[in-house]
Protein backbone atom coordinates (compact mmCIF):
# COMPACT_ATOMS: atom_id res chain seq x y z
CA UNK A 1 0.00 0.00 0.00
CA UNK A 2 1.30 3.70 -0.92
CA UNK A 3 1.49 6.04 1.81
CA UNK A 4 -1.77 8.59 1.47
CA UNK A 5 -0.59 11.16 -0.80
CA UNK A 6 -3.15 14.26 -1.09
CA UNK A 7 -2.39 14.79 -5.00
CA UNK A 8 -3.14 11.05 -6.22
CA UNK A 9 -6.21 10.90 -4.25
CA UNK A 10 -7.58 14.14 -5.87
CA UNK A 11 -6.66 12.72 -8.96
CA UNK A 12 -8.66 9.44 -8.62
CA UNK A 13 -11.79 11.86 -8.63
CA UNK A 14 -12.68 13.63 -12.46
CA UNK A 15 -15.30 15.85 -10.70
CA UNK A 16 -12.58 17.66 -8.37
CA UNK A 17 -10.85 19.20 -11.51
CA UNK A 18 -14.64 20.46 -12.71
CA UNK A 19 -15.60 24.01 -12.20
CA UNK A 20 -18.69 25.72 -10.59
CA UNK A 21 -19.53 29.07 -12.31
CA UNK A 22 -16.01 28.93 -13.99
CA UNK A 23 -14.53 28.98 -10.62
CA UNK A 24 -12.00 26.24 -8.84
CA UNK A 25 -15.09 24.10 -7.35
CA UNK A 26 -14.34 23.70 -3.32
CA UNK A 27 -16.86 20.51 -2.17
CA UNK A 28 -17.49 20.65 1.44
CA UNK A 29 -20.67 18.73 1.32
CA UNK A 30 -19.30 15.17 1.52
CA UNK A 31 -21.48 14.46 4.79
CA UNK A 32 -24.31 14.94 2.48
CA UNK A 33 -22.61 12.82 -0.52
CA UNK A 34 -19.27 12.06 -1.24
CA UNK A 35 -17.41 12.30 -4.72
CA UNK A 36 -16.88 9.10 -6.52
CA UNK A 37 -13.84 7.81 -7.81
CA UNK A 38 -12.95 7.23 -11.13
CA UNK A 39 -12.38 3.02 -10.99
CA UNK A 40 -16.45 3.41 -9.51
CA UNK A 41 -17.85 5.40 -12.43
CA UNK A 42 -15.78 2.83 -15.02
CA UNK A 43 -17.43 0.12 -12.82
CA UNK A 44 -20.87 1.50 -13.88
CA UNK A 45 -20.19 1.99 -17.44
CA UNK A 46 -18.34 -1.34 -17.77
CA UNK A 47 -21.79 -2.76 -16.32
CA UNK A 48 -23.90 -1.44 -18.91
CA UNK A 49 -21.59 -1.43 -21.71
CA UNK A 50 -20.25 -5.09 -21.30
CA UNK A 51 -22.33 -7.49 -19.12
CA UNK A 52 -25.88 -5.86 -18.19
CA UNK A 53 -28.17 -8.65 -17.15
CA UNK A 54 -30.92 -9.99 -14.31
CA UNK A 55 -29.34 -11.91 -11.57
CA UNK A 56 -29.91 -15.49 -10.57
CA UNK A 57 -32.65 -16.21 -12.77
CA UNK A 58 -30.78 -16.47 -16.15
CA UNK A 59 -28.66 -19.31 -17.77
CA UNK A 60 -27.06 -17.57 -19.94
CA UNK A 61 -23.42 -16.32 -19.99
CA UNK A 62 -24.35 -12.29 -19.59
CA UNK A 63 -26.33 -13.40 -16.83
CA UNK A 64 -23.72 -15.67 -14.89
CA UNK A 65 -21.37 -12.66 -15.37
CA UNK A 66 -23.54 -10.15 -13.71
CA UNK A 67 -24.45 -12.55 -10.97
CA UNK A 68 -21.08 -13.35 -10.26
CA UNK A 69 -20.07 -9.24 -9.69
CA UNK A 70 -22.89 -9.07 -7.36
CA UNK A 71 -22.87 -12.03 -5.55
CA UNK A 72 -18.68 -10.84 -5.37
CA UNK A 73 -19.55 -7.50 -2.98
CA UNK A 74 -21.51 -8.88 -0.61
CA UNK A 75 -18.73 -10.88 0.33
CA UNK A 76 -16.61 -7.47 0.19
CA UNK A 77 -18.48 -5.99 1.91
CA UNK A 78 -18.59 -8.50 4.66
CA UNK A 79 -14.92 -8.23 4.80
CA UNK A 80 -15.48 -4.27 4.54
CA UNK A 81 -17.08 -3.93 8.29
CA UNK A 82 -16.03 -7.63 9.59
CA UNK A 83 -19.07 -9.42 9.44
CA UNK A 84 -18.80 -13.08 10.38
CA UNK A 85 -20.37 -14.17 7.50
CA UNK A 86 -21.68 -12.81 3.59
CA UNK A 87 -25.27 -13.99 4.73
CA UNK A 88 -25.66 -11.06 7.42
CA UNK A 89 -25.07 -8.36 5.12
CA UNK A 90 -28.07 -7.14 3.23
CA UNK A 91 -28.51 -5.21 -0.08
CA UNK A 92 -31.01 -1.77 0.94
CA UNK A 93 -31.08 1.52 -0.98
CA UNK A 94 -29.59 2.92 1.72
CA UNK A 95 -29.71 3.62 5.98
CA UNK A 96 -33.05 5.04 5.00
CA UNK A 97 -34.21 2.17 3.86
CA UNK A 98 -32.00 -0.14 6.17
CA UNK A 99 -33.66 1.28 9.22
CA UNK A 100 -37.07 1.01 8.17
CA UNK A 101 -36.65 -2.33 7.05
CA UNK A 102 -35.16 -3.57 10.46
CA UNK A 103 -38.72 -1.53 12.67
CA UNK A 104 -41.40 -2.82 10.43
CA UNK A 105 -39.68 -6.66 10.93
CA UNK A 106 -37.41 -6.76 13.81
CA UNK A 107 -39.88 -3.91 15.43
CA UNK A 108 -42.93 -5.18 14.66
CA UNK A 109 -42.70 -8.75 15.64
CA UNK A 110 -40.64 -7.71 18.83
CA UNK A 111 -42.28 -4.51 20.45
CA UNK A 112 -45.48 -4.07 21.85
CA UNK A 113 -47.72 -1.83 24.31
CA UNK A 114 -45.64 0.11 26.70
CA UNK A 115 -42.38 -1.14 25.38
CA UNK A 116 -39.42 1.52 24.66
CA UNK A 117 -36.96 2.28 22.22
CA UNK A 118 -34.17 4.12 23.05
CA UNK A 119 -32.54 6.41 20.53
CA UNK A 120 -30.33 9.93 20.82
CA UNK A 121 -31.31 13.74 20.50
CA UNK A 122 -28.56 13.93 17.93
CA UNK A 123 -30.53 11.31 15.47
CA UNK A 124 -31.23 11.97 11.69
CA UNK A 125 -34.57 12.03 10.80
CA UNK A 126 -33.77 8.65 8.80
CA UNK A 127 -33.45 7.10 12.67
CA UNK A 128 -36.55 8.91 14.34
CA UNK A 129 -39.10 8.89 12.48
CA UNK A 130 -39.58 4.93 11.28
CA UNK A 131 -39.17 4.60 14.91
CA UNK A 132 -42.22 7.00 15.90
CA UNK A 133 -44.11 5.01 13.52
CA UNK A 134 -43.47 2.40 15.34
CA UNK A 135 -44.24 3.47 18.58
CA UNK A 136 -47.69 4.97 17.43
CA UNK A 137 -48.76 2.02 15.43
CA UNK A 138 -47.94 -0.25 18.83
CA UNK A 139 -48.36 2.23 21.50
CA UNK A 140 -44.56 2.13 22.26
CA UNK A 141 -42.41 4.85 23.80
CA UNK A 142 -39.78 6.82 22.48
CA UNK A 143 -37.03 7.46 24.69
CA UNK A 144 -34.05 9.87 24.34
CA UNK A 145 -30.64 10.02 25.31
CA UNK A 146 -29.96 13.40 25.82
CA UNK A 147 -27.36 16.19 24.50
CA UNK A 148 -24.82 18.25 26.33
CA UNK A 149 -23.67 22.31 25.13
CA UNK A 150 -20.56 20.12 23.35
CA UNK A 151 -22.78 18.69 21.38
CA UNK A 152 -21.95 15.02 23.08
CA UNK A 153 -24.60 12.01 24.45
CA UNK A 154 -24.61 12.88 28.30
CA UNK A 155 -23.52 9.28 28.98
CA UNK A 156 -24.40 9.56 32.43
CA UNK A 157 -28.07 9.28 31.86
CA UNK A 158 -27.76 6.15 29.77
CA UNK A 159 -28.29 3.30 32.82
CA UNK A 160 -31.85 5.11 34.02
CA UNK A 161 -33.15 4.87 30.21
CA UNK A 162 -31.87 1.28 29.83
CA UNK A 163 -35.22 0.08 32.01
CA UNK A 164 -37.15 -3.26 32.11
CA UNK A 165 -38.80 -2.17 29.42
CA UNK A 166 -36.46 -0.70 26.82
CA UNK A 167 -36.66 -3.59 24.00
CA UNK A 168 -34.63 -1.54 21.71
CA UNK A 169 -31.44 1.12 21.16
CA UNK A 170 -30.96 2.53 18.28
CA UNK A 171 -28.43 5.30 18.10
CA UNK A 172 -26.12 7.22 15.65
CA UNK A 173 -22.17 6.64 15.27
CA UNK A 174 -21.03 9.65 14.29
CA UNK A 175 -24.01 12.97 13.65
CA UNK A 176 -23.72 14.11 10.87
CA UNK A 177 -24.68 17.62 11.39
CA UNK A 178 -22.27 17.96 15.00
CA UNK A 179 -19.99 15.93 13.38
CA UNK A 180 -19.57 14.04 17.23
CA UNK A 181 -18.14 10.82 17.52
CA UNK A 182 -20.48 8.51 19.98
CA UNK A 183 -19.38 5.70 22.49
CA UNK A 184 -21.58 3.26 20.43
CA UNK A 185 -19.29 0.64 21.99
CA UNK A 186 -20.15 1.68 25.81
CA UNK A 187 -23.76 1.91 24.57
CA UNK A 188 -23.95 -1.36 23.35
CA UNK A 189 -21.86 -2.89 26.46
CA UNK A 190 -24.28 -1.39 28.75
CA UNK A 191 -27.55 -2.25 26.55
CA UNK A 192 -26.31 -5.97 26.46
CA UNK A 193 -25.70 -5.79 29.91
CA UNK A 194 -29.42 -5.91 30.53
CA UNK A 195 -30.10 -8.37 26.72
CA UNK A 196 -31.08 -4.94 24.40
CA UNK A 197 -30.10 -5.06 21.07
CA UNK A 198 -28.59 -2.00 19.63
CA UNK A 199 -28.48 -0.88 15.72
CA UNK A 200 -25.61 1.84 14.97
CA UNK A 201 -26.97 4.12 12.11
CA UNK A 202 -23.55 4.14 10.60
CA UNK A 203 -24.48 6.59 7.79
CA UNK A 204 -21.34 9.29 8.24
CA UNK A 205 -18.98 6.50 10.39
CA UNK A 206 -18.08 4.14 7.43
CA UNK A 207 -16.35 7.32 5.64
CA UNK A 208 -14.02 7.50 8.43
CA UNK A 209 -13.66 5.14 10.61
CA UNK A 210 -12.59 1.59 9.95
CA UNK A 211 -15.72 -0.67 10.84
CA UNK A 212 -15.52 -3.54 12.46
CA UNK A 213 -19.21 -4.65 13.79
CA UNK A 214 -17.97 -7.79 15.61
CA UNK A 215 -15.48 -5.75 17.44
CA UNK A 216 -18.40 -3.38 18.39
CA UNK A 217 -20.61 -5.95 18.93
CA UNK A 218 -23.45 -4.20 16.94
CA UNK A 219 -27.35 -6.25 16.45
CA UNK A 220 -27.28 -4.35 13.49
CA UNK A 221 -25.15 -1.49 11.08
CA UNK A 222 -26.29 0.33 8.81
CA UNK A 223 -24.40 2.54 5.62
CA UNK A 224 -25.37 3.92 2.50
CA UNK A 225 -23.31 3.43 -0.78
CA UNK A 226 -23.74 7.08 -1.72
CA UNK A 227 -21.95 8.40 1.12
CA UNK A 228 -18.72 6.39 0.98
CA UNK A 229 -17.50 6.81 -2.21
CA UNK A 230 -20.10 4.44 -4.27
CA UNK A 231 -23.53 5.64 -6.55
CA UNK A 232 -26.47 6.62 -4.57
CA UNK A 233 -29.43 3.97 -4.53
CA UNK A 234 -27.44 1.21 -3.10
CA UNK A 235 -26.78 0.43 0.74
CA UNK A 236 -26.38 -2.21 3.66
CA UNK A 237 -27.96 -3.54 6.34
CA UNK A 238 -25.94 -5.80 8.51
CA UNK A 239 -27.37 -8.19 10.95
CA UNK A 240 -26.23 -10.70 13.56
CA UNK A 241 -27.48 -13.47 11.62
CA UNK A 242 -29.38 -15.10 13.89
CA UNK A 243 -31.54 -12.26 14.46
CA UNK A 244 -32.25 -11.72 11.08
CA UNK A 245 -33.26 -15.80 10.69
CA UNK A 246 -35.81 -15.29 13.49
CA UNK A 247 -37.42 -11.78 11.59
CA UNK A 248 -40.25 -11.53 9.18
CA UNK A 249 -39.55 -11.02 5.44
CA UNK A 250 -39.62 -6.95 5.09
CA UNK A 251 -41.20 -6.46 1.47
CA UNK A 252 -42.80 -9.42 -0.71
CA UNK A 253 -42.06 -10.87 -4.26
CA UNK A 254 -39.70 -11.84 -6.08
CA UNK A 255 -36.11 -13.25 -4.77
CA UNK A 256 -37.53 -13.32 -1.40
CA UNK A 257 -39.25 -16.40 -1.83
CA UNK A 258 -38.33 -20.62 -1.60
CA UNK A 259 -41.47 -21.64 -3.61
CA UNK A 260 -45.16 -19.74 -4.09
CA UNK A 261 -48.45 -21.69 -4.56
CA UNK A 262 -51.88 -19.59 -3.68
CA UNK A 263 -52.32 -22.18 -0.68
CA UNK A 264 -48.62 -21.32 0.77
CA UNK A 265 -45.59 -19.59 0.39
CA UNK A 266 -42.16 -20.35 2.07
CA UNK A 267 -39.41 -17.50 2.21
CA UNK A 268 -36.32 -18.00 0.42
CA UNK A 269 -32.98 -18.17 3.20
CA UNK A 270 -31.44 -15.29 4.90
CA UNK A 271 -30.30 -12.56 3.50
CA UNK A 272 -32.57 -13.07 0.18
CA UNK A 273 -35.78 -13.16 2.25
CA UNK A 274 -35.25 -9.58 2.56
CA UNK A 275 -34.53 -8.52 -0.71
CA UNK A 276 -37.19 -8.51 -3.12
CA UNK A 277 -37.42 -8.17 -6.61
CA UNK A 278 -34.41 -7.51 -8.79
CA UNK A 279 -32.16 -5.78 -6.78
CA UNK A 280 -29.61 -2.59 -7.77
CA UNK A 281 -27.32 -4.61 -9.78
CA UNK A 282 -25.12 -2.22 -11.12
CA UNK A 283 -24.92 0.32 -7.91
CA UNK A 284 -23.79 -2.40 -6.06
CA UNK A 285 -20.90 -3.89 -7.84
CA UNK A 286 -19.89 -0.07 -8.26
CA UNK A 287 -19.93 -0.41 -4.23
CA UNK A 288 -17.56 -3.50 -4.70
CA UNK A 289 -15.58 -1.14 -6.67
CA UNK A 290 -16.12 2.10 -3.86
CA UNK A 291 -15.28 -0.85 -1.44
CA UNK A 292 -11.89 -2.36 -3.70
CA UNK A 293 -10.72 1.55 -3.10
CA UNK A 294 -10.80 2.37 -0.13
CA UNK A 295 -8.69 -1.00 0.28
CA UNK A 296 -6.01 0.07 -1.49
CA UNK A 297 -6.07 3.32 0.11
CA UNK A 298 -3.80 3.82 2.99
CA UNK A 299 -7.23 4.84 5.22
CA UNK A 300 -4.70 5.41 8.39
CA UNK A 301 -3.09 8.19 6.64
CA UNK A 302 -6.54 9.50 4.95
CA UNK A 303 -7.85 9.68 8.35
CA UNK A 304 -5.13 11.20 10.08
CA UNK A 305 -5.46 14.08 6.98
CA UNK A 306 -8.85 14.73 7.86
CA UNK A 307 -7.92 15.17 11.45
CA UNK A 308 -5.72 17.89 10.50
CA UNK A 309 -8.14 19.56 8.02
CA UNK A 310 -10.78 19.51 10.68
CA UNK A 311 -8.50 21.17 13.10
CA UNK A 312 -7.07 23.56 10.83
CA UNK A 313 -10.80 24.11 9.60
CA UNK A 314 -11.72 24.61 13.44
CA UNK A 315 -9.06 27.18 14.31
CA UNK A 316 -9.82 29.39 11.18
CA UNK A 317 -13.65 29.10 11.15
CA UNK A 318 -13.61 29.61 15.07
CA UNK A 319 -11.52 32.88 14.53
CA UNK A 320 -13.75 34.58 12.03
CA UNK A 321 -15.80 37.70 13.66
CA UNK A 322 -19.67 36.56 14.84
CA UNK A 323 -18.85 33.15 14.37
CA UNK A 324 -20.23 30.23 16.88
CA UNK A 325 -19.21 26.75 16.11
CA UNK A 326 -21.89 24.54 17.00
CA UNK A 327 -20.62 20.83 18.08
CA UNK A 328 -17.57 21.33 19.84
CA UNK A 329 -17.22 17.27 21.14
CA UNK A 330 -14.01 15.82 22.63
CA UNK A 331 -13.64 13.28 19.75
CA UNK A 332 -15.59 14.79 16.30
CA UNK A 333 -15.47 13.50 12.49
CA UNK A 334 -14.29 16.21 9.72
CA UNK A 335 -17.63 18.50 9.91
CA UNK A 336 -17.33 21.82 11.07
CA UNK A 337 -20.59 22.98 11.43
CA UNK A 338 -22.08 26.98 12.58
CA UNK A 339 -23.87 30.10 13.33
CA UNK A 340 -22.90 33.45 12.08
CA UNK A 341 -24.57 36.27 14.41
CA UNK A 342 -26.79 38.82 12.25
CA UNK A 343 -26.36 36.50 9.26
CA UNK A 344 -28.90 33.99 7.51
CA UNK A 345 -26.86 30.78 6.87
CA UNK A 346 -28.71 30.32 4.05
CA UNK A 347 -27.90 34.04 2.70
CA UNK A 348 -23.76 33.04 3.81
CA UNK A 349 -24.00 29.57 1.68
CA UNK A 350 -25.70 31.14 -1.18
CA UNK A 351 -22.81 33.75 -1.23
CA UNK A 352 -20.13 30.91 -1.01
CA UNK A 353 -21.76 29.03 -3.94
CA UNK A 354 -21.21 32.28 -6.20
CA UNK A 355 -17.52 31.70 -5.60
CA UNK A 356 -17.99 28.22 -6.23
CA UNK A 357 -17.73 26.47 -2.99
CA UNK A 358 -20.30 23.80 -1.60
CA UNK A 359 -21.24 24.12 2.01
CA UNK A 360 -25.07 23.15 3.62
CA UNK A 361 -27.34 25.39 5.27
CA UNK A 362 -30.29 24.38 7.08
CA UNK A 363 -31.16 21.64 9.91
CA UNK A 364 -29.54 18.44 7.98
CA UNK A 365 -32.69 16.71 9.08
CA UNK A 366 -31.42 16.60 12.70
CA UNK A 367 -34.45 19.24 13.59
CA UNK A 368 -34.45 17.86 16.98
CA UNK A 369 -30.49 19.20 17.30
CA UNK A 370 -31.51 22.75 16.02
CA UNK A 371 -34.19 22.97 18.46
CA UNK A 372 -31.57 22.19 21.67
CA UNK A 373 -29.15 24.56 20.46
CA UNK A 374 -32.11 27.03 19.52
CA UNK A 375 -31.19 28.09 16.56
CA UNK A 376 -32.90 27.15 12.85
CA UNK A 377 -30.10 25.68 11.08
CA UNK A 378 -26.52 25.77 10.56
CA UNK A 379 -23.79 26.16 8.10
CA UNK A 380 -22.09 22.65 7.64
CA UNK A 381 -18.73 22.26 6.04
CA UNK A 382 -17.95 18.45 5.87
CA UNK A 383 -14.68 17.23 4.76
CA UNK A 384 -13.35 14.04 3.24
CA UNK A 385 -9.82 13.12 2.62
CA UNK A 386 -9.67 14.48 -0.97
CA UNK A 387 -10.20 18.29 0.72
CA UNK A 388 -7.00 20.70 1.26
CA UNK A 389 -5.84 23.16 3.74
CA UNK A 390 -6.44 25.70 0.72
CA UNK A 391 -9.70 24.75 0.03
CA UNK A 392 -10.25 25.87 4.00
CA UNK A 393 -8.98 29.29 3.06
CA UNK A 394 -10.90 29.47 0.51
CA UNK A 395 -13.71 29.05 2.81
CA UNK A 396 -12.75 30.80 5.56
CA UNK A 397 -11.67 34.10 3.57
CA UNK A 398 -14.99 34.13 1.76
CA UNK A 399 -16.72 33.55 4.71
CA UNK A 400 -14.98 36.92 6.00
CA UNK A 401 -16.20 38.55 2.79
CA UNK A 402 -20.17 37.45 3.48
CA UNK A 403 -20.22 38.48 6.40
CA UNK A 404 -19.07 41.67 5.44
CA UNK A 405 -21.84 42.10 2.95
CA UNK A 406 -24.62 40.44 4.81
CA UNK A 407 -24.12 41.71 8.47
CA UNK A 408 -24.24 45.06 7.82
CA UNK A 409 -27.97 45.72 7.24
CA UNK A 410 -29.82 42.05 7.58
CA UNK A 411 -32.19 41.82 10.38
CA UNK A 412 -31.50 40.84 14.06
CA UNK B 1 -48.23 53.05 -13.27
CA UNK B 2 -46.35 50.74 -15.78
CA UNK B 3 -48.52 47.51 -15.91
CA UNK B 4 -47.34 44.61 -14.91
CA UNK B 5 -46.00 43.08 -18.15
CA UNK B 6 -44.18 46.55 -18.57
CA UNK B 7 -42.21 45.97 -15.54
CA UNK B 8 -41.39 42.23 -15.44
CA UNK B 9 -39.74 43.66 -19.29
CA UNK B 10 -37.62 46.21 -17.40
CA UNK B 11 -36.40 44.03 -14.78
CA UNK B 12 -35.85 41.04 -17.56
CA UNK B 13 -33.53 43.76 -19.41
CA UNK B 14 -31.89 44.91 -16.25
CA UNK B 15 -30.50 41.14 -15.65
CA UNK B 16 -29.26 41.31 -19.19
CA UNK B 17 -26.73 43.13 -17.78
CA UNK B 18 -25.49 40.62 -15.26
CA UNK B 19 -23.23 37.66 -17.09
CA UNK B 20 -23.07 35.69 -13.69
CA UNK B 21 -24.68 34.53 -10.62
CA UNK B 22 -22.28 35.58 -8.95
CA UNK B 23 -23.57 39.58 -9.86
CA UNK B 24 -27.03 38.39 -9.50
CA UNK B 25 -26.51 37.13 -6.02
CA UNK B 26 -25.05 40.64 -5.32
CA UNK B 27 -28.00 42.76 -7.13
CA UNK B 28 -30.78 40.53 -5.50
CA UNK B 29 -28.97 41.15 -1.69
CA UNK B 30 -29.00 44.65 -2.75
CA UNK B 31 -32.49 45.03 -3.49
CA UNK B 32 -33.22 43.31 -0.05
CA UNK B 33 -30.99 45.55 2.00
CA UNK B 34 -32.52 48.31 0.51
CA UNK B 35 -36.18 46.81 1.12
CA UNK B 36 -38.81 49.34 3.06
CA UNK B 37 -38.80 48.17 6.69
CA UNK B 38 -42.01 46.31 7.82
CA UNK B 39 -43.98 47.77 10.85
CA UNK B 40 -43.15 45.64 13.90
CA UNK B 41 -47.07 44.83 14.35
CA UNK B 42 -46.93 42.76 11.41
CA UNK B 43 -44.20 40.62 12.63
CA UNK B 44 -46.10 38.05 14.15
CA UNK B 45 -47.01 34.64 13.42
CA UNK B 46 -50.03 36.37 11.33
CA UNK B 47 -48.35 37.29 8.93
CA UNK B 48 -46.24 34.93 8.77
CA UNK B 49 -45.17 32.19 5.62
CA UNK B 50 -43.10 30.03 6.98
CA UNK B 51 -40.50 28.71 4.35
CA UNK B 52 -37.43 25.68 4.72
CA UNK B 53 -34.72 27.90 5.64
CA UNK B 54 -36.18 31.22 6.14
CA UNK B 55 -39.60 33.23 7.21
CA UNK B 56 -41.40 35.54 5.22
CA UNK B 57 -43.56 38.34 6.58
CA UNK B 58 -46.28 39.73 4.40
CA UNK B 59 -49.04 42.59 4.51
CA UNK B 60 -51.44 43.80 1.90
CA UNK B 61 -53.37 46.78 2.32
CA UNK B 62 -55.79 48.63 0.14
CA UNK B 63 -55.45 52.16 -1.24
CA UNK B 64 -57.41 53.88 -4.09
CA UNK B 65 -58.20 50.70 -5.84
CA UNK B 66 -55.02 49.25 -5.74
CA UNK B 67 -52.98 46.66 -4.04
CA UNK B 68 -49.84 47.75 -1.58
CA UNK B 69 -47.06 45.04 -0.38
CA UNK B 70 -45.01 45.81 2.71
CA UNK B 71 -42.74 43.10 3.96
CA UNK B 72 -39.99 41.74 5.51
CA UNK B 73 -37.59 38.55 6.08
CA UNK B 74 -35.13 36.91 8.08
CA UNK B 75 -32.81 36.30 5.25
CA UNK B 76 -31.57 38.98 2.90
CA UNK B 77 -31.52 37.25 -0.08
CA UNK B 78 -35.37 36.40 0.01
CA UNK B 79 -36.09 40.12 1.07
CA UNK B 80 -34.67 40.94 -2.62
CA UNK B 81 -37.24 38.27 -3.82
CA UNK B 82 -39.38 40.12 -2.28
CA UNK B 83 -38.67 43.58 -3.30
CA UNK B 84 -38.25 42.31 -6.86
CA UNK B 85 -42.10 40.45 -6.88
CA UNK B 86 -43.36 44.30 -5.51
CA UNK B 87 -41.80 45.89 -7.92
CA UNK B 88 -43.74 44.13 -10.14
CA UNK B 89 -47.22 44.04 -8.46
CA UNK B 90 -47.37 46.05 -5.35
CA UNK B 91 -49.33 49.08 -6.41
CA UNK B 92 -51.32 47.28 -8.77
CA UNK B 93 -55.06 46.62 -9.61
CA UNK B 94 -56.60 43.60 -7.48
CA UNK B 95 -57.65 42.30 -10.75
CA UNK B 96 -54.24 42.36 -12.42
CA UNK B 97 -52.33 40.77 -9.78
CA UNK B 98 -54.64 37.86 -9.95
CA UNK B 99 -54.35 37.48 -13.50
CA UNK B 100 -50.12 38.22 -13.22
CA UNK B 101 -47.92 35.19 -14.53
CA UNK B 102 -44.72 36.14 -13.48
CA UNK B 103 -43.05 34.85 -16.62
CA UNK B 104 -40.53 36.81 -15.40
CA UNK B 105 -38.94 35.03 -12.80
CA UNK B 106 -38.02 32.36 -15.13
CA UNK B 107 -36.36 34.78 -17.37
CA UNK B 108 -34.46 36.09 -14.53
CA UNK B 109 -31.88 32.63 -14.69
CA UNK B 110 -32.42 32.30 -11.09
CA UNK B 111 -34.73 28.76 -10.61
CA UNK B 112 -31.53 26.99 -10.31
CA UNK B 113 -30.58 29.04 -7.29
CA UNK B 114 -33.81 28.60 -5.51
CA UNK B 115 -34.78 25.46 -6.73
CA UNK B 116 -34.12 23.01 -4.03
CA UNK B 117 -35.20 25.16 -0.91
CA UNK B 118 -36.73 27.93 -2.08
CA UNK B 119 -39.05 27.65 -5.17
CA UNK B 120 -41.27 26.70 -2.45
CA UNK B 121 -40.96 30.00 -0.55
CA UNK B 122 -40.92 31.84 -3.32
CA UNK B 123 -44.16 30.06 -4.31
CA UNK B 124 -46.15 30.64 -1.01
CA UNK B 125 -45.17 34.19 -1.51
CA UNK B 126 -46.83 34.85 -4.81
CA UNK B 127 -49.75 32.93 -3.08
CA UNK B 128 -50.08 35.15 -0.75
CA UNK B 129 -50.38 38.25 -2.63
CA UNK B 130 -52.56 36.46 -4.50
CA UNK B 131 -54.51 35.72 -1.53
CA UNK B 132 -54.80 39.34 -0.61
CA UNK B 133 -55.76 40.51 -4.27
CA UNK B 134 -58.30 37.80 -4.30
CA UNK B 135 -59.74 38.80 -0.73
CA UNK B 136 -59.61 42.48 -1.95
CA UNK B 137 -61.70 41.88 -4.94
CA UNK B 138 -64.38 39.89 -3.58
CA UNK B 139 -64.49 42.32 -0.58
CA UNK B 140 -65.44 45.23 -3.10
CA UNK B 141 -67.94 43.04 -5.26
C1 LIG C 1 -26.44 10.09 10.29
C2 LIG C 1 -27.29 9.79 9.10
N1 LIG C 1 -28.23 8.85 9.18
C3 LIG C 1 -29.01 8.55 8.13
C4 LIG C 1 -28.90 9.20 6.94
C5 LIG C 1 -29.82 8.84 5.80
O1 LIG C 1 -29.11 8.27 4.77
P1 LIG C 1 -29.76 8.02 3.34
O2 LIG C 1 -30.43 9.30 2.97
O3 LIG C 1 -28.61 7.69 2.47
O4 LIG C 1 -30.72 6.89 3.48
C6 LIG C 1 -27.94 10.20 6.80
C7 LIG C 1 -27.82 10.94 5.54
O5 LIG C 1 -27.90 12.14 5.45
C8 LIG C 1 -27.13 10.51 7.92
O6 LIG C 1 -26.19 11.46 7.84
Amino acid sequence: MTPFDINKVRSDFPILSEKAYGKTLVYFDNAASSQKPKVVIDALVDYYSTYNANVHRGVHFLSQKASAAFDAVRDKVKTFINAESEREIIFVRGTTEAINLVASTYGRKNIGQGDEILISAMEHHSNIVPWQMLCEEKGAILKVIPLNEKGELIMDALPELLTDKTKFVSVVHISNSLGTMNPVKEIIRQAHAKGIPVLVDGAQSTAHEIIDVQELDADFFTFSGHKILAPTGVGCLYGKLHLLEAMPPYQGGGEMISSVSFEKTTYNEVPFKFEAGTPNIADAIALGAAIDYWNQLDRVGAAKWEMELLKYATKLISEVPSVRLIGTADKKASVVSFVIDGVNAMDAGMFLDTKGIAVRTGHHCTEPVMNFFQIPGTLRASFMFYNTNEEVDALAENLTKAIALLQTHSVA
Amino acid sequence: MSSIKQIEEEIISDFELFDSWEEKYHYIIELGQKLAPLDDKYKVDEYKIKGCQSSVWLNGEERDGKLFFSADSDSTFVKGEIALLMMVLSGQAPEDILDAKLEFIDALGLRQHIAVTRANGLASMIKQMKTYAFAMTTANK
